[in-house]
């Protein structure tokens, strides 16, 4: 059998149940054994703007969206208007076969500038300006169309169990059109109706009606129609595999190393890490009591900051988890997190700025300005995590480190990371450690100096509570008690003493924490954070086609590793900086820190992720010396 | 056990102004504390930024001088984090009602145990004198080079909407008064907000020491100036919420509203409400957390030999698929 590589998308208004499809979807083949990579788009809207869930399925490792889509799903106009063009020739289409009158204009929620794209291409295909129009412009390609009532459905399923109310359910459309679209695909029933159990597990009496549904829909479609021309089958499944979603690998790494407390202030897409941790505030803890995670929802991003910053003066592991604006807002309270050396940990999931920007979409904004966040020159760490697993063992690190270098370590993540559910090895809470650093537990002799000198910089940490570690901080410039202190030579110090700490991290962190290194070339990819997967993915398909490409990956942006960068980049030929925002932003770190200078820029910066085909077309062209400096990605809609 | 006050005090060079009412507040947060005898390692003083921001220098309790406006973050955090800590916050009137206003209501809803002081005296002292939100509309203290043109925020009737479970005003210069005031308020359980009546002798040629005392304003017959300020509890007045019933707790409101609105001829100072029957924020949250008090996120253990002790097992499973 060759291998599977299938993507499936389901759209329709937001708040119509296309997330909750998705996850049956996810879930009926994950429980197959299947690869798993979906990733959800939609509109800052609460009610009734287009939004849609692409699911990619493969018997092989995936860490990708791909450019198209195999099988389309669609119970509303507008996801078939939006995404018709997108299905491959040898694609299928499951529609509402309801819709296919509905003209372009009688779509509300089609922007202008949409509009006019589609009635172009529309009219270039000799096609009526409906959605009938648009499916027969697939069906030319040689897209299979399957025509589903979803009306009709519910009034047999109705009639046959005899349940009358079920006759006007049409939020389980949803569930109709997976169970549809696995029955399609070949997919045994068994692990649909396992799917549809768990997502609904909180309602019995629900999760039931819709398995009785999935199991109707199933049948229906496998009696109906003839099989899809691609079809999924089990494969042995992998022990250990969970399906999770970005923001609970960071939510869960906080619980296993110890945050206990977290504050924030409600941001897309940050504040699910902080819904999650309120939702599992307490657990079990080996040979101890339960422990518990305080979670306060705050005033605003200024509060949180604070907050978390007064509970690490406490000892306790504090953190928040954040988005563009709001990290704009704990700028000031950053620095004085800064200047008192306290450790604390600032989750920050990116979006598309600047301002409010696009509120929903991804992007790779921030590196920048977390780098440079507050006036003054202070010590911080900006790492950043690549995926979903990388997520929870990374934010064990981030705590690590703040607690060692006493300093504000900026965990970079982001929306593409955050709502992607993927299939990843569970997590290893073993393979955590958690060192403190020099936090004090008692002290004896009463002439503790919170500032005290030490070669390395990092002073022995009281807390507030413990006797005899009675210290002061401020804002201000202050000595070595932590009294106000202008005094110059103290202020050398004190400046010095700061600046040091970020000699000593980077010294110490090991090199494999600080970078990853996929092996370098002639050409070579230097990247940071999510575009990690799409690029992984597309140098497999490069390496098929015989190209050579290297890949370089950065964790710790700040301090930045220049001189380890530097070694492993002697023998490469050509620097290309993929990244998605506008500018370039680790391209200028590069430029900045390196002797070599970057060669080519591959950015998106549409708020949709990188898919691994734009990537592999666009490395291609710079191989075979057909592009131009900088390349701008745009696929998705 | 300490209990001098001479053991709360710092070394530290106390540069307020000659005169400057905070010298009475910082001896009756000392007073305070020594009186009640807790463990200079068991209490802290936030601060804010502005001449009030130094007063945990003067301290010898753990002192956190924070930022602008933000001293009730900061300090609500170290509070939620360590229960077992007595954390009194202190600020100016522009620090906690103009560039804090919004934590200052904000706190006022979440109720943690804790002490709030403002240190009131109309003006940003140490940017040189410009107008904070407590001076009254149309006053022009000396550096204003127009007459104020906002109207004044009032404190007490701020705190009251916003929630604080206890409400009161001292006055610098009745340092007994104002440290018993500061015990009362720690020892509510609950936020404790004081409004802190403080001439600023630099910046503040209104509201003085002598305005206060009445000296503008001598009685023709006894030749004595007539005093503004005055004590609630000399004229029976009862601040306490007694019994858990919407209509005790409204009429005790609107009292405290009432009495919040008397200024000029006549100023109060003492408990204007307490309501000990609210729940505080530590209570609410061991509801939800049983063991919040015993094993608060301060003190629990996290590690054993370098490795997480945490179980997230179970979380785990039912993302199996």
């Amino acid at each position: 059998m060759s291998s599977i590589d299938f993507t499936w998308v389901i759209g329709g208004p937001q708040g119509g149940g296309v997330e909750t499809a998705a996850n049956i979807f996810a879930g009926a083949c994950a429980g197959c054994g299947l690869q798993v990579f979906g990733k959800r788009e939609y509109y800052s809207n609460i009610k009734g703007e287009h939004s849609y869930f692409g699911v990619r399925v493969s018997d092989k490792i995936i860490r990708s969206n791909v450019s198209g889509i195999t099988m389309l799903v669609g119970f509303d106009a507008e996801t078939l208007f939006r995404h018709a063009d997108a299905v491959f020739d040898d694609g299928a289409i499951v529609y509402e076969s309801d819709l296919s009158g509905l003209k372009i204009d009688e779509v509300h929620t089609l922007d202008a500038q949409f509009k006019e794209r589609l009635v172009k291409y529309l009219l270039s295909k000799n096609k009526p300006l409906t959605i009938q129009g648009a499916l027969d412009a697939a069906k030319e390609r040689g897209v299979v169309l399957y025509p589903v009532s979803f009306k009709e459905i519910l009034a047999n399923l109705s009639d046959e169990t005899n349940n009358p109310k079920l006759r006007g359910m049409f939020r389980m459309q949803n569930v109709l059109a997976v169970s549809i679209s696995i029955g399609l695909l070949g997919l045994p029933p068994e692990t649909l109706l396992k799917s549809v159990g768990s997502v609904f597990s909180r309602k019995a009496e629900i999760a039931e009606m819709n398995k009785t549904a999935a199991n109707y829909a199933y049948n229906f479609a496998t009696v109906k129609y003839s099989k899809f021309r691609y079809q999924l089958s089990q494969i042995p499944k992998e022990e250990h595999v969970i399906l999770a979603q970005g923001f609970q690998s960071t939510s869960l790494g906080k619980i296993a190393c110890g945050c206990r407390f977290q504050s924030y202030y409600p941001i897309t897409p940050a504040s699910d890490e902080s819904v999650f941790l309120e939702s599992n505030e307490i657990f079990e803890v080996e040979n101890n009591r339960p422990g518990s995670t305080l979670v306060v929802q705050t005033e605003d991003e200024i509060s949180a900051i604070g907050m978390i910053i007064g509970a690490s003066l406490t000892g306790a592991r504090s953190a928040t988890s954040t988005s563009g604006p709001g990290f704009s807002l704990m700028a000031e309270a950053l620095g004085w997190a800064g200047i008192n050396e306290v450790p604390i940990v600032v989750t920050l999931y990116q979006r598309s700025g600047p301002s409010t920007g696009l509120p929903t979409r991804h992007g790779q904004d921030d590196l920048q300005f977390a780098i440079h966040a507050g006036h003054g020159d202070f010590p911080r760490i900006v790492y950043a995590s690549g995926d979903t697993e990388e997520g929870f063992y990374d934010t064990a690190k981030c705590f690590n480190f703040a607690d060692i270098y006493q300093m504000p370590v900026i965990h970079m993540m982001d929306k593409f990371i955050a709502s992607t559910v993927s299939t990843v090895k569970r997590f290893d809470p073993t393979k955590i450690t958690i060192e403190r650093g020099k936090l004090l537990e008692r002290i004896g002799e009463p002439e503790y100096k919170r500032f005290t000198p030490s070669p390395d910089g990092i002073s022995p940490r009281s807390r507030l509570g413990l006797e005899n570690g009675i210290f002061w901080n401020t804002g201000d410039e202050s000595d070595e008690s932590g009294h106000i202190s202008e005094d110059p030579e103290n202020r050398i110090y004190k400046m010095d003493k700061r600046a040091h700490k970020m000699e000593i991290a980077l010294d110490k962190i090991p090199k494999e924490d600080q970078v990853i290194n996929y092996g370098v070339s002639d050409f070579c990819i230097l990247s940071w954070g999510s575009t990690k997967g799409p690029i992984l993915d597309a140098i497999e398909m490069l390496n098929k086609e015989g190209y050579k490409v290297g890949f370089v990956q950065i964790k710790m942006l700040h301090p930045f590793p220049a001189q380890y960068v530097q070694s492993l980049l002697s023998g490469v030929k050509k620097i290309i900086d993929i990244e998605a925002n506008q500018s370039g932003q680790m391209g200028s770190l590069l430029n900045e820190y390196l002797d070599k200078k970057v060669d080519y820029y591959i950015l998106k910066y549409t708020g949709r992720p990188m898919t691994c085909n734009e990537l592999f077309d666009s490395i291609k062209k710079i191989i075979d010396n057909k592009a131009e400096k900088k390349q701008v990605l745009t696929y998705g809609v | 056990m300490v209990s001098n006050v001479a053991d709360y005090k710092t070394e530290v060079h106390n540069d307020w102004c000659p005169g400057c009412g905070d010298f009475g507040i910082v001896s009756a947060i000392q007073m305070a504390l020594a009186e009640m005898e807790i463990p200079r390692h068991k209490a802290v003083i936030f601060s804010g930024v502005g001449c009030s921001g130094k007063t945990s220098h003067y301290l010898n309790v753990y002192g956190v001088h924070t930022l602008h406006g933000r001293v009730l973050p900061f300090s609500q955090g170290a509070k939620l984090a360590n229960p077992e800590m007595t954390v009194v916050a202190v600020g100016g009137d522009g620090d906690g009602l103009g560039i804090g206003a919004g934590h200052f209501v904000a706190a006022g809803r979440r109720n943690v145990d804790m002490t709030y002081l403002i240190f009131n005296n109309g003006v940003y002292g140490l940017t040189k004198g410009q107008a904070s939100p407590t001076l009254k509309l149309g006053l022009q203290t000396k550096s204003l080079p127009e007459p104020n043109v906002n109207q004044s925020v009032n404190p007490i009737a701020l705190a009251i909407a916003s929630g604080f479970t206890f409400v009161a005003r001292g006055y610098a210069y009745d340092v007994r008064q104002l440290k018993d005031l500061i015990i009362a308020a720690v020892k509510h359980r609950g936020l404790s907000f004081l409004d802190v009546l403080q001439p600023c002798p630099t910046y503040n040629d209104i509201n003085t020491r002598d305005w206060f005392s009445g000296m503008d304003n001598i009685d023709e017959i006894t030749n004595r100036p007539r005093p503004r300020i005055y004590k609630l509890e000399d004229v029976g007045y009862d601040p306490v919420v007694h019994i858990d019933s919407p209509q005790e707790e409204n009429e005790k409101l609107t009292q405290a509203l009432i009495k919040s609105n008397e200024w000029d001829a006549k100023i109060p100072t003492g408990i204007f409400y307490k309501n000990d029957i609210a729940q505080s924020y530590d209570q609410r949250m061991a509801e939800r957390i049983p063991n919040y008090i015993e094993n608060p996120p301060a003190y629990q253990e996290i590690s054993a030999a370098g490795k997480s002790i945490t179980d997230i097992s179970k979380m785990l499973d039912k993302l199996e698929v």
